[in-house]
């Protein structure tokens, strides 16, 4: 058996100095290589999302409804979350809701580089649907937005919208007095009623 | 060791599933093997599943599909980035340690929304081999040359098998390669990675499959046949292919070993063969003879579904054993380039 049986011994081939061939003895050792990959893909994305990104081409939000619980999940994704049950029926949510939650960020991101700090992410239920979703919130000092605030969506030119959720810009207040946030257990819980947003 | 079987399984294969995404086309399979036995999540201990994020091309794809094994309240969950067998092993194990009953296992890839030969290549040695992006049909042909060149088998005894393969998934309405064609008809193929032809290389589907394992006296009340795993082990070979002999395989040999197949007749075996040349490599691994039906179900030549086709081969070998088909079963899963990795499983019926 090639097995060595004394674990601190070393193997015979690791006892002595490494040595390189003398052509080799100056060169500096690699320290990184590069071996770029990629592979193509053709994403589909399945009975639900293929309608929620046609409903973005009109300026639609569409949600999914839990056949168990009536909850109305949005983005949807083709199944409940809650209950684990395929979705069949659709609804359109609208396209203004309120800020459940929002966080300021003052520091750049590499990958978006478009977004100047200091900004506004924001959980943002759109009225209709039981659970909201990341968002950014403009049009306001940061200083200035709240949970509970009233937001709409600021789409794209009507010329410029695809099958994208990229049609939102961004959510800008309305104006219309906030939603009274009194119970924050409602917050993740989708179970909970929001003030005057449903 | 705690006694547990394989008290039901459900699986979708088809050559693509264009319209519904990976949890879409889950979600039936992982609620309707629950429904067929009247039980609900509520009863079972621990879900654990096997994907691949290089297939979906998307990174945690498994976690979408969580969903759909309703996670509300909170579950006990697990997954692996291996084929749905290795999810089964994994749950197996949970269970012999006394901690849960019973277990939902599922496993499943949409392979078709990309190039699954070039995908394959990603998981080669990544300095050396995998920047070459050899194709996953050319690192078998390397294997199968050297098993014709060696006189392990010919090619006339690969259209045997493929021939074979055909007869048998005519009878499975999952299999998506069904037409029939004799050994001649096969001789008569062009290669397509040379001494590879079509009917040697696997069948490629999307779907998934979901399996339910139970213990003890709960399997019996769940399923009036149970597959009872007697034996289950699995090993790995040396990923560098140049250290191995791939003319045979020695994971497959120990695993087999190690879960006692050879202890008593086996009335079917259910192999894990992607390639023809690999079920003549598995056939011969685990010693089994003449009196064997191999791939009742047509196996990987009949349809081949990444990351769950392991597990269908325990589904399928279980399902027979329940249906009174025979009395013990093999099932194996395999994973890696050459069937690197073999996982094997000896399945009874009382």
């Amino acid at each position: 058996m090639g097995y060595q049986q004394d674990p601190k011994v070393k193997p015979a081939g690791l006892s002595g100095e490494v040595s390189l061939p003398a052509a080799l003895a100056d060169v500096e050792l690699v320290q990184a290589v590069r071996t770029p990959a990629a592979i193509d893909y053709i994403a589909t994305p399945g009975a639900s999302l293929s309608a929620y990104l046609r409903g973005m081409k009109q300026k639609k939000i569409l949600g999914d409804v839990c056949p168990v619980t009536g909850q109305v999940f949005c983005p949807p994704r083709g199944v409940s979350p809650v209950s684990g049950q395929r979705t069949t029926e659709m609804v359109e949510v609208a396209d203004q809701g309120y800020v459940e939650s929002f966080n300021v960020t003052r520091l750049p991101i590499k990958s978006r580089p478009d977004l100047k700090p200091p900004y506004v992410s924001a959980w943002v239920v759109p009225d209709g649907s039981s659970t909201g979703s990341i968002a950014l919130v403009a049009g306001i000092e940061p200083e200035e937005v709240r949970m509970g605030m009233r937001v709409k969506a600021v789409w794209k030119p009507d010329d410029e919208l695809e099958e994208s959720a990229a049609n939102i810009l961004h959510w800008e207040p309305t104006g219309e007095p906030d939603v009274v946030l009194e119970d924050l257990r409602v917050i993740g819980n989708p179970d909970g009623t929001a003030g005057g947003a449903q | 060791m705690r006694d547990i079987a394989v008290v039901a399984s459900m699986q979708r294969q088809e050559p693509s599933i264009d319209n519904e995404s990976e949890v879409e086309y889950m979600v039936p399979l992982m609620h309707g093997v629950k429904e067929s036995i009247g039980i609900t999540q509520a009863d079972v201990g621990f879900t654990c599943s096997g994907s691949s994020d290089f297939i979906a091309g998307q990174a945690f794809s498994f976690v979408m599909t969580v969903d759909g094994a309703n996670p509300v309240p909170p579950i006990s969950e697990s997954h692996v980035e291996m084929d749905g067998a290795w999810a089964l092993y994994e749950a197996w194990v949970k269970m012999q340690m006394g901690e849960v009953d019973i277990a939902l296992i599922y496993g499943y890839s949409k392979s078709s929304g990309g190039s699954l030969r070039d995908v394959l290549a990603t998981q080669m040695d990544p300095y050396y081999v995998a920047p070459l992006w050899p194709d996953a049909f050319a690192i078998e042909a390397l294997a199968a040359r050297q098993m014709i060149e060696s006189g392990k088998v010919s090619l006339e005894r690969l259209a045997e098998v493929a021939s074979r393969s055909r007869e048998h998934a005519a009878n499975n309405p999952h299999a998506v390669r069904t037409a029939q064609k004799s050994v001649a008809d096969i001789m008569a193929e062009s290669p397509i990675m040379d001494p590879l032809r079509p009917s040697d290389i696997p069948a490629s589907a999307d779907g998934g499959c979901a399996l339910i394992l139970a213990a003890g006296d709960r399997a019996k009340e769940l399923c009036e046949r149970p597959a009872w795993i007697k034996g289950i082990d699995h090993r790995t070979d040396a990923h560098t292919l140049g250290v191995r002999d791939l003319t045979t395989s020695m994971s497959a040999r120990i695993a087999g070993e190690k879960a006692g197949v050879g202890n008593d007749k086996v009335d079917f075996a259910e192999l894990y063969a992607p390639f023809t040349t690999s079920e003549v490599l598995l056939t011969d691994a685990l010693g089994l003879g003449d009196d064997t039906v191999i791939n009742p179900s047509g196996g990987t030549l009949g349809a081949h579904t990444m990351m769950a086709s392991g597990l269908i081969r325990i589904a399928e070998a279980a399902q027979r054993i329940t249906n009174g088909d025979g009395d013990r079963a093999v099932a194996t899963a395999g994973s890696g380039p050459n069937l690197q990795q073999n996982l094997v499983c000896v399945l009874e019926g009382e």
